[in-house]
C-alpha cells in the first residue's frame, strides 16, 4: 500500500503448540484508517492482533512507525499500541475509573489515585468519549456488558496510541451497543489513530472499514475496501455462504444470506 | 465536565484507606506493648514502653527487651511477611484463594528445614537452615505455577496445591521415619506446629534479611499486580514484564516464607486471611492490599501469639496450631462464598 504506512509486518510466521497458525502475512496499514480483520474461525485473526502487539513471538519483520518492534522495548511498545482483548475481563471489582486509568500505565501512571493532570485529562478524553463518566465509580463487576465493553473500550483509547488494536469488540452486545462501538472506533479513525477490528460480524465491517482483511487458514487471501475485500467471490471461497449486498445512505450493506 | 471528576473523587477514597491503615498500625504497637507485657512477670503496656525507651527499673528493661522483645519483633516481622505474600499471590493468580499455605510453600520449606536438620548438616541456628528452607519453598511455589499454567483456574491451583503440600508432608515424615535418633524426631514435630517460643536476637538475625529482602521484592511489583487485574496478556500490553513479575512473586514469597518458617516452624493461614479482612476496608485494589495485608497479619500474628500465652491449659499451645484452628474454618467460609466460581470449575 502507502510508503507512509503507520504498520507494517513482512512475512510474520506464528507456531503455537508445533502448528502453525499464520503462514507468512505481509500487511502495510496507514495511520487514520479503520481496518476490518475477518475470517472464519481459526483462521488466526486473534492471533495476528497478538502478534501485531508483541504479545506473541513471531518470526518476519514487524514495523511501527519505521521502527522494528522487536527494537522498542516494553514500556515503549506499550505507548504504540491501545490492546483491547476478547472478553473485557477484569479479575477484581475495581471502579470503572481506576480501570480506564490502567490506561495510562504505560506513560509512567501506575497509580489511578495519583494522575498527573496530563493523565487525568487523557481518561477524562477517554471517558467522555464513550460516554461512560456517569458509572466512573461504580464497580466494573456491576455493569452490564454493553457497559463493562464501554469501560473496556475507554481503557484501550485512554492508552492514547496511535495504533488500537481491538479483539471483537461487539461480540455478546446488542445490536445498539455494537454500532456504538463501531462508531467510536471509526471516531478513533478519524482522529488520525490506525484501528484494526477482529470481528465476524461482516455487515459491520462493510459498514463501518476503510480496509477489510480476510484471513482463511493462516494466510491473507483477501483484502482492499469492504466492496473489493469481501466479494461474491470472497465470500463463497473463504466464508462458504453467498451475501445479500445492497447499498444503504451511502454505505455498503453486506448481509450473510445462505450456506452453498 | 472537567479534570477534577477524574481525579477528585479518588481524594475520598485514599483518605479512607490512609485511616484504616493508620488504625492498623496503632492496633500493631498496641498489640506489641501487651505482648512484650505477657509472660511470668506481668507488665503493663505503660511500663513496657517505659522499659522498651530505657526508663523503669532494670529487671524490666532485660525482661522487655533482651527476653520478650525478640519473640514480638518475629510475630510483628512473620506476620507481616504472610501477609503480604498472601496478598501478593492473590494479585498474581488474581484469586481470593490463593496463599502461600494452600499452595503448600510453608510445608515445603519446613521439609527443606528438616531434612537440613536430620541429616546432622547444620546446626538449627545457622543460616543452612533458611537457605534450606527457601529453596524447598521457592521448588514448590515454582512447580505449582508451571502446573497451574498462565490462566490458572480455582479448581487447578487449589488441587496442585493440596499434592504439593501432601507431598512436602509426606516427605517430612519419611525424613522423622528414616532418623535413628528419637529426641531429634520429638523436637522436629514439635517444631513443625509453629511456635514463637523463646525465640533470641540469633533467630531474629537469621529471619530478618531474608524476610526483608522477600518484602522488597514483593512490595515492589504493587503497580503490576494492579494491571495484571485486566489478565496477563493485557498487562502485558501495558508494559508489564509478567514473566518477571511471576519470578519476583516466587523469590519473594519463598524468600520471606523460608526465612519465616527456619525460624518458627509452619505458621499457616495468615496469609489467607489478612487480606480477606482488608478488603472491605481498603477496596479490591491488588497493588494498594499489600501493605495493609502486612499490618493485618503482623495484627493477627501477634494477637495469636498473645493468645497462646493467655489461654489456660496444662501444657502450651502452639501459636500454628492456633492459626490453623482459626484459620481452616475461614478458609471453610471463603469456599462457601466462592462455591458457584468453584462448582463452574474455572474461575
Amino acid at each position: 500500500m502507502s510508503e507512509t504506512a503507520l504498520l507494517t509486518a513482512r512475512g510474520i510466521i506464528v507456531r503455537l503448540a508445533g502448528r502453525v497458525v499464520l503462514k507468512d502475512v505481509s500487511l502495510a496499514l496507514s495511520a487514520g484508517h479503520l481496518v476490518a480483520l475477518v475470517g472464519p474461525n481459526g483462521a488466526g485473526k486473534t492471533t495476528l492482533l497478538r502478534a501485531l502487539a508483541g504479545l506473541i513471538p513471531s518470526e518476519g519483520e514487524i514495523a511501527v512507525g519505521g521502527d522494528a518492534l522487536a527494537s522498542l522495548p516494553l514500556r515503549e511498545r506499550a505507548k504504540r499500541f491501545g490492546y483491547l482483548p476478547q472478553g473485557h475481563l477484569v479479575h477484581w471489582p475495581l471502579p470503572a475509573r481506576d480501570i480506564v486509568a490502567l490506561g495510562r500505565y504505560p506513560h509512567g501512571a501506575t497509580d489511578p489515585a495519583r494522575l498527573s493532570p496530563k493523565d487525568a485529562e487523557a481518561v477524562l478524553r477517554a471517558m467522555q468519549a464513550v460516554d461512560v463518566m456517569e458509572f466512573s465509580d461504580r464497580r466494573v463487576t456491576e455493569l452490564s456488558g454493553g457497559e463493562r465493553s464501554r469501560v473496556a473500550l475507554a481503557r484501550a483509547l485512554a492508552v492514547e496510541a496511535p495504533i488500537i488494536l481491538a479483539d471483537e469488540p461487539t461480540a455478546s452486545l446488542d445490536p445498539r451497543h455494537q454500532i456504538d462501538v463501531m462508531k467510536n472506533l471509526r471516531a478513533t479513525a478519524d482522529t488520525g489513530v490506525l484501528v484494526i477490528v477482529v470481528t465476524h460480524d461482516l455487515g459491520l465491517a462493510a459498514r463501518f472499514a476503510d480496509h477489510v482483511l480476510v484471513l482463511k487458514e493462516g494466510n491473507l487471501v483477501s483484502w482492499g475496501t469492504p466492496d473489493e475485500g469481501l466479494s461474491e467471490q470472497v465470500m463463497a471461497d473463504v466464508f462458504r455462504i453467498s451475501a445479500y449486498r445492497a447499498e444503504y445512505q451511502r454505505e455498503v450493506v453486506i448481509v450473510p444470506w445462505a450456506d452453498i | 465536565m472537567s479534570v477534577e471528576a477524574v481525579t477528585l473523587t479518588n481524594e475520598e477514597a485514599a483518605r479512607r484507606r490512609i485511616g484504616a491503615t493508620a488504625a492498623l498500625a496503632a492496633l500493631m504497637v498496641f498489640l506489641m506493648l501487651i505482648s512484650l507485657g505477657i509472660g511470668p512477670v506481668r507488665l503493663s503496656p505503660l511500663a513496657v514502653a517505659e522499659a522498651l525507651f530505657g526508663g523503669g527499673s532494670e529487671v524490666a528493661q532485660v525482661i522487655v527487651r533482651e527476653i520478650r522483645l525478640p519473640r514480638t519483633l518475629l510475630a510483628l516481622a512473620i506476620g507481616a511477611i504472610l501477609g503480604l505474600s498472601g496478598a501478593s499471590l492473590q494479585g498474581l493468580l488474581r484469586n481470593p484463594l490463593a496463599s502461600p499455605s494452600l499452595f503448600g510453600a510453608p510445608q515445603s520449606a519446613a521439609f527443606g528445614a528438616v531434612l537440613v536438620i536430620a541429616l546432622g548438616l547444620a546446626d538449627v541456628r545457622s543460616y543452612a537452615l533458611p537457605v534450606a528452607a527457601i529453596i524447598a519453598a521457592f521448588a514448590s511455589v515454582f512447580v505449582l505455577l508451571s502446573i497451574a499454567g498462565r490462566n490458572a483456574g480455582l479448581l487447578i491451583l487449589i488441587l496442585s496445591g493440596l499434592a504439593i503440600s501432601s507431598f512436602a508432608g509426606a516427605a517430612t515424615a519419611l525424613v522423622m521415619n528414616l532418623s535413628s535418633n528419637p529426641f531429634l524426631v520429638l523436637e522436629i514435630a514439635f517444631w513443625l506446629l509453629g511456635s514463637l517460643e523463646d525465640r533470641s536476637f540469633q533467630h531474629v538475625m537469621l529471619a530478618f534479611p531474608f524476610i526483608i529482602a522477600g518484602a522488597i521484592m514483593l512490595f515492589s511489583q504493587r503497580h503490576a499486580f494492579r494491571a495484571l487485574s485486566l489478565g496477563e496478556e493485557t498487562a502485558q500490553s501495558l508494559g508489564v514484564d509478567v514473566g518477571r513479575l511471576r519470578l519476583f512473586v516466587i523469590s519473594g514469597v519463598a524468600l520471606g516464607v523460608g526465612g519465616a518458617v527456619a525460624v518458627t516452624g509452619t505458621i499457616g493461614f495468615i496469609g489467607l486471611v489478612a487480606p480477606h479482612l482488608m478488603r472491605p476496608l481498603i477496596g479490591h485494589d491488588p497493588g494498594r492490599l499489600l501493605v495493609p495485608s502486612a499490618f493485618a497479619g503482623s495484627a493477627l500474628l501477634l494477637a495469636a501469639d498473645i493468645a497462646v500465652r493467655i489461654i489456660p491449659s496444662t501444657s502450651d499451645i502452639k501459636v500454628g496450631v492456633l492459626t490453623s484452628i482459626i484459620g481452616v474454618p475461614f478458609f471453610l467460609y471463603l469456599i462457601m462464598r466462592e462455591r458457584r466460581a468453584l462448582g463452574g470449575g474455572v474461575a
